[in-house]
Order: structure tokens, then C-alpha cells, then sequence
């Protein structure tokens, strides 16, 4: 079984994005910057299930060069081998789901893994897009019925069950959790409660150095990468007016009383 | 081609409120489009539903088929959708930013080779059809333009009022359903049953977290005081991931967004995650023993003590 699995550079969610004085740029210079966490879960569950049925786990990012660290940090992870589509441009995630197209064409995968949501730009939309284009089955927010804290996830079982050519996906949706089962080649998205992603550890950091990564312009691909989505200006969000801090029950039930009226 | 097509949702049969809120984003389309609101229903046995949003709109298509009785799949519904937004002559297609609504209006996208503007807060003028959406867990509002003929999004329930009735009736259609080959079945729903009203509604939210310790806190401590205030109950990241509540009670950037006119934050650090889910609501009550908790800088109302000695009291004296 061959599993494609995405990665994307994102900055740190830990730290704040400034925003250029005339609100045209954000900006990122110096700040830190993290394989997409929930890109890690997508990697975990393709390890899991590339130990589970045997294969091969092809760990792929769209960007600079830099993301060359997001995709090392995934082969360290346990990964194959890695595929950097290269450009320097800010790509919309409709645009990266057309270049994954080209890639799927000439990888051939059985299974792509992809993060839900990437933090930086919160568009939930890459997977659904990419699944669309290649008119492939989807199956987003993949969870699982057992959490986080049970044995199977201690004993790292996937959440994603395959056999017989079918994945059956667990998914997290408004009132429960739904079940799917996709037809291979099918694509799935990752929900945080998928599963707990392993840290990388020396040996794997140090065999991760010998892997290939394949590079491939984006120009090269015949994809135009115009933004469908235009990204014009960026402001800050209206901060709320300041608080105020009560002492007792009774003074917060004072408040909620007579001065919010919300009681 | 200048409509605006709503997709709606249901829920058992019933159209969603979130369904409402996107017909107001709609409505407020129509206006700079210059054509008219039309909806689709999707599902087995929908004319109840059909009959209802025919009372908001000009037109409603229904998109009936057996197998839509099982469930909604992103693979079916896309290609429904994707006729229909032809069908109705859609220069815009709108859907509430729900579990649903995110799952499948970007794959329509693929297949209308649509733009698709997520989560949109609302437009930024009068005339033009530029919205503003929300980045990096709510640190910045990006105005955003989507370049393409027809343009989709899915919009946060929150931020729109839900539409009222309108005098006249719009006239129903069915279209004819083609689906072709699909390589996904419904399999099952497993629902995590609750009597409370649900996150998204209710008017009172009391949300906990690690600080309540022990998964048994939330039936000690939070759902007394929910029944009091016929409030939904939500949850931390932290206490979902630790199996305490189930993940659809998720508030902030990768879970729900709720603005109700009361939120409690109860043993909440009020990480910036979490914030984005709840920063809209309208009075904002920390209880936090750590005067530091960055909660304290969202809340209108902050209680610095022991989350055990305040619950209780609180509750029998609300
Ligand atoms: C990609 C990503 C997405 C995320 N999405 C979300 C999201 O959607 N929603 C979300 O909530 N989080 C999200 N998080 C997690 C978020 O960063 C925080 O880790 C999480 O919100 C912390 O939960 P908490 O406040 O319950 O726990 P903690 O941060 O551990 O805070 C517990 C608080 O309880 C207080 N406390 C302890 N004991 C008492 C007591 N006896 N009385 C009163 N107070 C007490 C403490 O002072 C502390 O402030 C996300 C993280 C990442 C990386
Ligand atoms: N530039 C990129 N390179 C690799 N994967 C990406 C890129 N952009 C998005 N993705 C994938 O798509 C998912 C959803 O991203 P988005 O739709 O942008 O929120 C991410 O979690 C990644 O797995």
C-alpha cells in the first residue's frame, strides 16, 4: 500500500503574526515556524497503517525550500521518502490541491492523508478540494470510536480500519461521530483526536538525513497558481473592552443581575 | 447567472437554524448580485423542509434520493450541489460554516472550479461581494475577494442573524438527481444523546476545563448549574482529548464556535485556541484560581478563587 501524506510549513502557534503598518502583508520574518499540527497526526496514522498492512509512506509539502524541515521532521518521523513541490509564491489552498493532483498522477497512491485545517490560514478546505478534482471518495475530521486514552491508542493501533480495498473512517460531526466506509484510492483528513503523533528521536532524525527528497518546480507542472481566493488586507481583531474582576459569588451574581442584565 | 443558491441542512427532517443564519449572508448577496435567493434541499422525504424554505425564498430545488436517508455524503451531496447551483443560475453558492458545510462546499468548489471564502465574518461595504474571515485562531481578520465566476462560502453561524419568513412563497422544484459511480457508503451514526440544548443555541454556556480536575466534575459541578440555567455545557481542548466529555462539546479554532449571551469559562487558561471559539459572546464570567490565566484578559467578569469552593455556592444561589 503506497500512502501520500501532505505537510505544510505553518508558523508557530505558539507565537503572534504582526501585521505590516499599511495592512498588506503579515509579517513572518524571524518567527518560528512547525510541520501543521494536525499534518502530524496525518503522519502518525500513515506510519500506523504503513505498519499495519506493510508499504510505503510518501511525506509531501508544498513551499520554499524551507519546508524541507517540515518534510525532514516527517521522514525522521518514520517516513519513506519525501516529495517538495518548490515555489516561492503564497499559494491559496485551491492552488496547492491542483499541484497535489499532479502529484497523486504520478505517484499513484492508495490513501492520502491530509491534515483538516492548517493554522495559519484556518481554510479547512485542501483535502475536500483535492478530493474533488481527482473525483476521489473523502472522508474528513477522521477520529476514532476509542479516545485518546484507551488501550488501542496506547498500543498504536490506526484509527483508519482498511481491508478488502475499503478504509472504514470514523468522523467527528455536530451531535456524534459517523462512520464511512471509502473505496480505495480514497482521501482522509485528520481530527486532533485521531491519535497522539510520536516525537522524532535521534536514530530516526539521523536516518532521516539519508532519504531522498524529490524536488519539483511548481512552474514546471502547468498548474496556474493565481490565488482563486484573494487575500487583500489583514487587520487586528476588535480587542473586547476590559473587565473587571468581582470578589465574591455574590458581587458576580450582583453583575450578572443588574448590571449585564443577562440573568 | 446572478443567484444566490443557500444549501440547507436538516437535522432529523427539520431545517437547522445555522441554515437561517447563511440565508441572511444570502439575502445580503442577492443585493449586490442583483438576483434572487434560491435554496436546495437535499435528503429522502424532504417536502416538509422544502415547504419551510419556501416560505424565505424565490425558489426551492429539492434533491431527493434513497440513499440520502442513510446519512449525508460529501461525494453525493457535492455533485447535487454542483447541479443545482447551475439548475438555479448561481453566481453565488452559501452554506453555514457547520461539521457539514465545511466537509463538503470546498469540494463543490472543485467541481463548479469555484473559489471558496471559509468561515466568512460578513461583507466589508455595501456593494461588493469582499468579506472578512478570521486567520491564525482569530489573531487577524483578513479581508478576502474570491476572483472566480461563481463563488462559494461557508459562513459562521454567529455572525448572521437568522432570516425571517418573507410574504410570499417561492414556487418548488425537483431536480432530477445524478449521481453516478460513488465509492462511499453511509455506514452508521453513532449520537451522543443529550437533553441540554445544544452549544450552538443555547443562550447560556458553561464551559470547563482542566482545572476541574477529574472527568466526574463535569456531572459534580457543571451540570448542576447547566440544569439551573438551561445551559449548554461545553469543554477545553484539554478535557476532550483526556476522554472527560465527547468532542463535539470542543470550543475554540478546531471545534465550535458559540457566541451566547453568557459564557462561564470554569478552570480555563483561556489559551488563544481556545478564545477563538468564544470571544464573540456577550458576557464573558472567568472563575480561575490563577489571577495570571489569560482568560482573565476576554472575561467581563473574573472570579480569582477555587473553582470547588465557587461552583457549588453559585449554583444554589443563581
Ligand atoms: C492546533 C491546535 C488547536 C487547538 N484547538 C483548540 C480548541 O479548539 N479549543 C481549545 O480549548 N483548545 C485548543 N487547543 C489547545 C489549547 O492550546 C490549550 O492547550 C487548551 O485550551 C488548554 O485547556 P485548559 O484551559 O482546559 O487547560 P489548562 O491550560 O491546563 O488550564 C487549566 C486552568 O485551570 C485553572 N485551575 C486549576 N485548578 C483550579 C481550581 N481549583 N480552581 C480554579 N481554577 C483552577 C488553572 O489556573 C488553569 O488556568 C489547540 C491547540 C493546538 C495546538
Ligand atoms: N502548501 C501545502 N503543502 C502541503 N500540504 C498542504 C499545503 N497547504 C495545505 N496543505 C494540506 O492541506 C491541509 C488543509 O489545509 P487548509 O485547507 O489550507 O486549511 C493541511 O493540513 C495540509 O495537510
Amino acid at each position: 500500500m503506497k500512502i501520500l501524506v501532505t505537510v505544510k510549513r505553518v508558523t508557530d502557534y505558539e507565537q503572534r503574526v504582526k501585521i505590516a503598518a499599511d495592512g498588506t502583508a503579515l509579517i513572518t520574518e524571524g518567527m518560528n515556524f512547525l510541520a501543521n499540527p494536525f499534518d502530524e497526526i496525518a503522519i502518525e496514522e500513515a506510519l500506523r497503517l504503513a505498519k499495519a498492512h506493510g508499504g510505503e509512506v510518501v511525506v509531501v509539502s508544498v513551499g520554499n525550500k524551507d519546508a524541507t524541515h517540515q518534510i525532514r521532521q516527517g521522514l525522521a518521523m518514520g517516513g519513506n521518502r519525501g516529495i517538495l513541490v518548490t515555489t516561492d509564491a503564497n499559494l491559496d489552498p485551491d492552488a496547492v490541491a491542483r499541484v497535489l493532483v499532479k502529484v497523486v498522477e504520478e505517484e499513484k497512491p492508495d490513501v492520502i492523508l491530509m491534515g483538516k485545517q492548517a493554522t495559519d490560514n484556518d481554510a479547512n478546505q485542501c483535502g475536500q478540494l483535492l478530493a474533488g478534482y481527482l473525483g476521489w471518495p473523502q472522508a474528513t475530521f477522521a477520529s476514532k470510536l476509542a479516545g485518546l486514552e484507551s488501550p488501542e491508542e496506547k498500543a498504536q493501533k490506526p484509527g483508519v480500519i482498511i481491508a478488502d480495498g475499503k478504509a472504514e473512517v470514523v468522523r467527528e460531526v455536530d451531535g456524534g461521530l459517523e462512520t464511512l466506509e471509502l473505496t480505495l484510492p480514497a482521501l482522509i483528513t485528520t481530527d486532533l483526536r485521531l491519535n497522539h503523533p510520536r516525537y522524532t528521536s535521534l536514530p530516526g532524525i539521523m536516518k532521516a538525513k539519508k532519504k531522498e527528497i524529490k524536488e519539483i518546480a511548481a512552474d514546471s507542472l502547468g498548474v496556474d497558481l493565481a490565488p482563486k481566493v484573494r487575500e487583500i488586507s489583514y487587520a487586528e481583531p476588535k480587542a473586547r473592552s476590559a473587565g473587571m474582576t468581582v470578589e465574591s459569588v455574590d458581587e458576580l451574581l450582583e453583575k450578572l443581575r443588574n448590571e449585564a442584565k443577562v440573568l | 447567472m446572478t443567484n444566490v443558491l443557500v444549501v440547507t441542512e436538516l437535522q432529523d427532517g427539520a431545517v437547522k437554524k445555522a441554515t437561517l443564519t447563511s440565508l441572511t449572508f444570502a439575502r445580503e448577496a442577492a443585493k449586490r448580485t442583483g438576483g434572487n435567493v434560491q435554496a436546495l434541499v437535499i435528503g429522502s422525504g424532504v417536502s416538509a423542509a422544502a415547504e419551510e424554505m419556501s416560505k424565505y425564498v424565490a425558489a426551492v430545488h429539492t434533491a431527493e434520493h434513497e440513499s440520502f436517508a442513510a446519512g449525508p455524503v460529501a461525494e453525493a451531496y457535492a455533485k447535487v450541489i454542483a447541479q443545482a447551483a447551475t439548475a438555479a443560475g448561481a453566481a453565488v453558492v452559501c452554506m453555514a460554516a457547520t461539521f457539514h458545510g465545511k466537509d463538503v462546499l470546498p469540494r463543490v468548489g472543485a467541481l463548479l472550479n469555484a473559489g471558496v471564502a471559509s468561515d466568512v465574518l460578513g461583507f466589508v461595504d455595501d456593494s461588493s461581494l469582499t468579506v472578512t474571515r478570521e486567520m491564525l485562531a482569530g489573531n487577524v481578520i483578513a479581508t478576502v475577494e474570491v476572483a472566480t465566476d461563481i463563488k462559494c462560502f461557508t459562513t459562521r453561524p454567529t455572525e448572521f442573524e437568522a432570516a425571517q419568513a418573507l410574504d410570499a412563497v417561492g414556487a418548488v422544484n425537483a431536480l432530477t438527481v445524478e449521481l453516478g459511480e460513488l465509492r462511499t457508503r453511509y455506514v452508521k451514526f453513532d449520537a451522543v444523546v443529550s437533553e441540554r440544548p445544544a452549544l450552538s443555541d443555547a443562550r447560556v454556556v458553561i464551559s470547563g476545563g482542566r482545572g476541574l480536575k477529574e472527568a466526574e466534575n463535569f456531572p459534580n459541578l457543571v451540570e448542576p448549574m447547566a440544569d439551573k440555567l438551561n445551559a449548554a455545557i461545553g469543554a477545553s481542548r484539554a478535557v476532550v482529548d483526556a476522554g472527560w466529555v465527547p468532542n463535539d462539546m470542543q470550543v475554540g479554532q478546531t471545534g465550535k464556535v458559540v457566541a451566547p449571551e453568557l459564557y462561564f469559562a470554569v478552570g480555563i487558561s483561556g489559551a488563544i485556541q481556545h478564545v477563538a471559539g468564544m470571544k464573540s459572546s456577550k458576557v464573558i464570567v472567568a472563575i480561575n484560581k490563577d489571577p495570571e490565566a489569560p482568560i482573565f484578559q476576554v472575561a467581563d467578569y473574573g472570579l480569582v478563587q477555587d473553582l470547588f469552593k465557587v461552583m457549588p455556592e453559585l449554583t444554589e444561589k443563581i
